[in-house]
This record gives structure tokens, C-alpha cells and sequence, in this order.
């Protein structure tokens, strides 16, 4: 339904209003602390039992995912309605009442690409916020050239049987599934990866967290010894997996790109010009006094501004239907450089409270900026690097050839 | 805010194009140039007017079209395109806006109608340093009687050679620096005491240096109030900012096109040059630069129409990143072009050189940044 009589949106937001006003707990309209934030899934503890009770009505709702189908407990919107949700809950500063990869990453693709039976018996236990999905890529040794990847799987006639390595698996310690890519075929490179799911408690799986020079992190290294996998998890067609992990690349680099990336800090985190402010101090003229770094902050807020209206206006023009092909990859190597530079500003403003690493004598938000700074370096590592990113932009978008 | 075209909008885009592509190609400035015309050249000039380029921005009742911004700065992209020389900048986007908000009635009666005609070639005259710097305006205005006294210098005018009427930036009160204390004056270019010096610039658009010695003014000349032609001044800056950063944006692309063929054409080590590595990320960094300031131009033009009170920002904001980025693409498309790219022959010097211009009128990029900081408090 591409169209929306503004008269029946009007009714809906009147409906949505009401239900938020009705169904939102007073405590999920204020902040979210990062400590607070509901991933789901079987260990999901809810630190603030209001979470739970919002997470399951507006699951019940299907408004975790309001455009997926309502056949499988999707909320069935159309986008104009679920524009008007996501609305509806800024103007009550209604927290997400879901963060999930289900949502983000795995729901869409196989929504794409899996058959019924798989979507009925998976996504409306993400909808739900029941199961928690991890995502099975990157190799010690299948990085950029992620198609290099060497995870063996073997049909063993009843089931499949996996053995090998992932690492970067992101919460593979929390995730109750996780979704996969797997060689099939070890004759050809791209045409020899399939997409398998199965779950995390599966005998022979064993996921062990990696430290990051942040000082933690949500990555893990995941190993896989003679797990036997069903073999109707397969999704999509055998040795066809890597057209479902490329398309599932452009989720993650959407999302990452709107906002996702893990290194600004989270709350509390003042913008870098105020802690010029604060910590290099104004002229009489109101300027901040180091003219050098307050022309390179004045360029970063210019740079980020023009993000924002790059992401405003190819999205204008995806619905016009003139979209600039690879969008996501612009945008990703333009996100990971944006937020890289706000994370250097911060600590550079910060001076040496900006090198405080925990313990007292640092304000929290400081720590937590130093902190992020580190955390940010991966930006241009993760989902693609940026140099990749180029790779992709100047083949795919501008059409120059490979080298021979 | 809109991020695609009307119907109108679209058509007005097609149409400059097309003329820019057809009757005002590079090679057309490259003739200018070589016959010494130093950026004047009526024929085009009448042409442009014909096709009602002219009153983009003006009032129905004024004889225009009132299209807007958003219009205006599809011709101007098409004109940076080709490095188009033409009034346009200064006669339709400065000239037009000021008179439409400081003009009296009678002077809009009197001059709107003849831009929007193309009847006449307006040049506003502000910045008096070797940068842009619109309140260090040291050019006296001296109250007498009926008007006002006019002594002082005006540096690199563009359009100045040519222009039938300047529009002066005098100080009527305080000091260099000063905003209160600026007013505006129509001066018709034969008036007594005003010297027109012509410049052969670097773009081959020529501009001039002026002087005023004593040029005499009536009191119906003033556009504005006295000592308070700051509040048309400023915006009217900033469409013409945002309509040069569109043309500035028209050049980034044009050179952009031309370098990525060249870059698919040309061999070097048996290889096509493209398909070295060093060049494809250097090509892909030009063109996201590339799309996010067309992103700036595009929120600009539209926030200019719809009375946007984030004009000035955005403004600033879109000027700074044409500027980065018509210095970047045009440095590395004579780089990328190699020794062809040094030639006279080839086009890329013709790009370089006008893209200074661009980056320094109206306010380079450190300019911007400065504005942008106090903008936001800091």
C-alpha cells in the first residue's frame, strides 16, 4: 500500500497516541542509560522491570518491527503509519523498547530470503524479544575478503556437521541463535558459502569475550567442534549464502551509519565544543581560545551536519525512486570518519582529563570519552573497513575496473 | 525541506543544462579568453535573458517569475558546469535579492522589472580587503542635505568591468567591523567621481577594482535604511553563498566526470590508470565528498525559499564544503590528468583557476568555519 490518505493517518496517530499514552511506563519516557538498554533473549534480566512490561506490549503490538507482516507477528504498517509511530514515540521520548540484531540484521534478510516454515518458526520470537541472534561472519583468517571464509560444513545426510572458527561474533557469549556463514563447497570461493542459523547451546559451541584497548568489549571468538545442525536450518539455497550475507552487509551498514556505532561514549558525553569551552576557555570575544581546534570542531559539526542531510536526502530519493546505488557504503565510510573525529576532538578538549582510565580524579563522562575514543578506532574496521568501503564505491558505484 | 524536484524545477534544471552544455561549453570561456573579451559577452548574455534566467528570483508583479532558490541553483550548478562567465551571480541572485528586500517601492518599480528583462548588469561592491570580510567596510558615506557623499575603495568586484549599476556598501556611522552603522547605495556606473579599474583575472571573468571620490548619492538611492543595510545585506549574502556554492558544486561535478573517463581511458603499465588502487580511493573519496555537499546545496536552496530561520548556517555550511571541495577536485584532476592536466590545451586549468574564484568570493572556507563556530556559540 504505497499510499496514505492523510485523513487515515490522522485516525491512526490519533489511535497510536492514545494506546502510547496508555501502554508506555512513566519510566520508559525518560533517558535510557546504556546499563538499561533490553537486548532480549533468554538472559535478558531487564535491570528496569518497567522494561520488560513495554517490550512485551509493544511485542504483543508488533511494533518492534511495525513493517513486518502481521502473519508473522509483525506490526503490518505501511511505512507512512510506521513513520507516525516512530513519531508518536519521540514526542513522549519513548525509549526502543528492543536493541536486536533479530531486528536490525537476520529478520530483514530472511524475511528476503527464507521460506515460510523458517519465518513462522523465527521471527516472532524476535519480534518478541524472546530469542537474541548473533551474527557468524568475520574469521581469524576471512576479514575484508570475509568470502575467504573456512568454517567447514559437511552434509552428513540427516544434518549438517560445522567445525571451525568465528571471531568479532558480537554478544555471541548473550545470544541465545546465531546466524552463520559456512563453506560448502571448497572448489569456488563465493559460490561455495551457504547461510545457516542454529543454536548457541548446541554441543561443541563455546564463545569466549575478547578484550578490546577500550577494556572490554561486546566481541567474542566462537568455536565450533562437530556441531550437527538440522537440515532444515539451511536458509536460501545451498552455496547460495553469499548473496544473503552481501544484502545482509547492507542492513548492518545502514544501521551502523544510522547511528549504531559503538564508540561515541552513550549518554552523558558532552559535544566537543563544550568541553573546549569548559577546559580551553573563551577570548573576549566568546571564541574558543585555541582558533586551530576550534576551527577543526566548527569543521567536524560542518561534516556532521552534511551527514545528516546526506542520509535526509537519499532517503527522499530512495522513495523517489532515484537512488544513488551502494548508498550504505557511502554512507558507512562517511559515518566511521564522522564519528572517529568527534571521539579525537573529545579527548583533545578533554587535555589530560581526557587520559584518566578509571578509579577517582576523572568525571565519569570524561572516562567514559576516553574510553569511547579507543572503542571508535574500530569504526573503520567493522563492517567493512573504510578502505573497503572505497574498494566498493569506486568499482560498483563509479564503474573502474579491477586491476589485472 | 525538499530533496527532489517539482515538476517546474526539474524542467528549469533540463533547460540550463542543455544551454550551458550547447551554447556555453568550456571551449566557448576558452574563446572569450583568447579574443580578449575577459569575460563580457553579450550575445550569451541576451540569450540567458530569453530564457527568463534573469528573473528567477523576482516577483510575478515585478516582472519575474519568483521560482526561487532552489531554481536559481540548478542554473547556477549548469553554469559552474562549464565554467560559464556570466552576470548571473551578481545581477540575479545579489543584485535581485537586495533590491527585493531593502528596495523601495520605487526603486523595485524602477530596476526589477529591467533585471528581470536582462536589461541591466548590476554588481554589488562590498569587500574593500584582499578577503572577504563584509563588515570591514571603511568607505565613508557623508550625509549632506538631500543624500550623501561617497569617498573610498572597493576591491575585486565581479562583473565590475561591466556593470551598468554597482551597489555600494558605505559606512554611515561607527567604525570598521561595525554592523550597525552600513548602508547601501544604487550608483549607476557613469556617475561622477567613480573609477572603474578592470581586472584580468586568473578565471578569465575579469572583475574590477573601484574607486569613489566624492560620488554623490540622493537619499531614493539608499537600499535599506540608513545605517541599517546589514539586515538586507546579510541575507542576501547568503543566497548569493548558496548560489555560488551550487555553481562551485556544477564545476566539482563536471571535473569529476571528466577525470573518472580519463581515469577509464587512460594506460599506463598496460593497466588502465583507474584500476590502481591508490586512484580508485581518492576517486571515491571525491565522490562522497561530492554527494554530501550536493546534500548541503540542495537543504540550503529549498531553506532559503521556505524562510528557514537556519539560512545563515546553512549558508556557511554549504559555501565551506563547495569550497572544500571544488579545491579538492580541481587539484586532482590536474593530478590525476598528469602532464596533460599542466597544458593550456586541456581543460583541468580552466577548472583550478575558477574554482579559486569560487572559494574566495563571498568567503572561503576558513571564513565559513569561523561563522559556523559563532553560529553555535563558541
Amino acid at each position: 500500500m504505497p499510499f496514505d490518505a492523510p485523513e487515515e493517518l490522522d485516525g491512526f496517530r490519533e489511535q497510536v497516541r492514545g494506546w502510547l499514552e496508555e501502554n508506555c511506563p512513566a519510566s520508559m519516557r525518560t533517558p535510557m542509560s546504556d546499563d538499561e538498554v533490553v537486548w532480549g533473549g533468554t538472559r535478558e534480566t531487564f535491570k528496569n522491570p518497567d522494561s520488560k512490561i513495554w517490550l512485551e506490549r509493544m511485542g504483543e503490538k508488533g511494533w518492534t518491527a511495525p513493517e513486518w507482516p502481521a502473519e508473522y507477528g509483525g506490526g503490518g504498517l505501511t511505512k507512512a503509519q510506521s513513520q507516525v509511530l516512530s513519531q508518536e514515540m519521540r514526542r513522549i521520548k519513548a525509549r526502543p523498547p528492543l536493541f536486536s540484531f533479530g531486528l536490525w540484521m537476520f529478520g530483514p534478510a530472511l524475511l528476503e530470503f527464507g521460506n515460510h516454515e523458517q519465518k513462522a518458526r523465527y521471527i516472532p520470537d524476535i519480534v518478541m524479544g524472546k530469542t537474541r541472534w548473533c551474527q557468524g561472519y568475520s574469521e581469524p583468517g576471512a576479514g575484508s575478503d570475509l568470502a575467504g571464509l573456512q568454517t567447514k560444513c559437511e552434509d552428513k545426510g540427516d544434518h549438517w556437521l560445522i567445525n571451525g572458527q568465528k571471531v568479532w561474533t558480537s554478544y555471541a557469549d548473550q545470544a541465545d541463535w546465531i546466524f552463520c556463514l559456512v563453506r560448502t563447497d571448497t572448489n569456488v570461493k563465493h559460490d561455495g558459502i551457504s547461510f545457516l542459523v542454529f543454536d548457541m547451546q548446541s554441543e561443541g559451541v563455546e564463545a569466549r569475550p575478547i578484550k578490546l584497548i577500550s577494556g572490554s568489549s561486546p566481541f567474542c571468538e566462537t568455536f565450533f567442534t562437530d556441531v550437527q545442525v538440522p537440515k532444515d536450518q539451511l536458509v536460501g539455497e545451498l552455496n547460495k549464502g553469499w548473496t544473503i550475507a552481501k544484502r545482509l552487509l547492507q542492513f548492518e551498514r545502514s544501521s551502523i551509519s544510522a547511528g549504531g556505532f559503538g564508540g561515541t561514549g552513550g549518554s552523558g558525553i558532552l559535544p566537543p565544543q563544550e568541553y573546549a569551552k569548559q577546559h580551553v576557555g573563551l577570548d573576549e570575544s566568546g571564541r574558543v581560545q585555541d582558533g586551530d581546534m576550534r576551527a577543526r570542531i566548527s569543521d567536524h559539526l560542518m561534516y556532521s551536519k552534511a551527514f545528516g542531510l546526506t542520509v535526509q536526502r537519499m532517503t527522499a530519493e530512495a522513495k523517489a525512486g532515484q537512488e544513488v546505488g551502494h548508498t550504505a557504503s557511502i554512507l558507512k565510510y562517511a559515518a566511521a570518519k564522522m564519528n572517529q573525529e568527534k571521539c579525537e576532538l573529545l579527548v583533545e578538549a578533554l587535555g589530560t582529563d581526557g587520559l584518566g582510565w578509571d578509579g577517582d580524579g576523572f568525571a565519569e563522562d570524561a572516562k567514559k570519552a576516553t574510553r569511547g575514543w579507543l572503542r571508535s578506532k574500530g569504526n573503520s574496521i567493522e563492517g567493512g573497513t573504510s578502505e573497503v568501503n572505497l574498494n566498493v564505491i569506486a568499482k560498483r558505484v563509479l564503474g573502474l575496473k579491477e586491476h589485472q | 525541506m525538499a530533496f527532489v524536484l517539482s515538476e517546474d524545477q526539474q524542467m528549469i534544471r533540463d533547460t540550463a543544462m542543455s544551454f550551458a552544455r550547447d551554447e556555453l561549453p568550456v571551449s566557448h570561456l576558452r574563446d572569450l579568453r583568447d579574443g580578449g573579451a575577459n569575460g563580457v559577452d553579450p550575445a550569451s548574455r541576451a540569450k540567458l535573458a530569453e530564457l527568463g534566467f534573469f528573473g528567477v528570483l523576482i516577483d510575478e508583479a515585478y516582472g519575474g517569475v519568483g521560482m526561487g532558490m532552489v531554481a536559481m541553483g540548478q542554473i547556477m550548478e549548469a553554469q559552474g558546469r562549464t565554467l560559464a562567465a556570466t552576470p548571473l551571480l551578481q545581477t540575479a541572485v545579489l543584485g535581485a535579492s537586495l533590491l527585493s528586500l531593502g528596495g523601495s517601492e520605487a526603486l523595485k518599480t524602477e530596476w526589477l522589472p529591467k533585471i528581470a528583462a536582462g536589461e541591466v548588469t548590476l554588481a554589488l561592491a562590498l569587500d574593500e580587503g584582499t578577503h572577504h570580510a563584509p563588515l570591514n567596510v571603511s568607505t565613508e558615506a557623508e550625509r549632506n542635505g538631500q543624500g550623501y557623499t561617497l569617498n573610498g575603495a572597493k576591491r575585486f568586484v565581479p562583473d565590475g568591468h561591466h556593470a551598468d549599476v554597482f551597489i555600494i556598501v558605505a559606512r554611515s556611522f561607527g567604525d570598521a567591523g561595525q554592523a550597525h552603522g552600513l548602508s547601501l547605495f544604487l550608483v549607476p556606473n557613469d556617475a561622477e567621481g567613480l573609477t572603474v579599474q578592470a581586472l584580468n583575472t586568473v578565471d578569465s571573468h575579469g572583475a574590477a577594482h573601484l574607486s569613489l571620490d566624492g560620488v554623490a548619492v540622493s537619499e531614493a538611492q539608499l537600499i535599506g535604511a540608513p545605517d541599517a543595510g546589514w539586515e538586507v545585506l546579510e541575507p542576501a549574502l547568503d543566497r548569493g553563498r548558496i548560489a555560488l556554492a551550487a555553481e562551485a558544486l556544477g564545476s566539482s561535478q563536471a571535473a569529476f566526470e571528466m577525470t573518472l573517463e580519463y581515469l577509464q581511458t587512460r594506460k599506463q603499465f598496460g593497466q588502465l590508470i583507474g584500476s590502481f588502487q591508490s586512484l580508485q580511493h581518492r576517486a571515491a573519496q571525491m565522490f562522497t565528498s561530492l554527494e554530501m555537499t550536493r546534500s548541503c546545496v540542495a537543504a540550503a536552496l529549498a531553506a532559503a525559499d521556505d524562510g528557514s530561520n537556519s539560512l545563515a548556517e546553512l549558508a556557511s555550511l554549504t559555501k565551506a564544503k563547495a569550497t572544500e571541495l571544488v579545491h579538492l577536485v580541481s587539484n586532482e584532476t590536474v593530478q590525476m590528468h598528469g602532464g596533460i592536466g599542466m597544458t593550456d590545451a586541456h581543460d583541468s586549468g580552466l577548472y583550478m583557476k575558477r574554482a579559486r574564484v569560487q572559494e574566495a568570493l563571498l568567503g572561503g572556507a576558513s571564513f565559513h568555519r569561523d561563522r559556523y563556530a559563532k553560529l553555535n556559540g563558541f
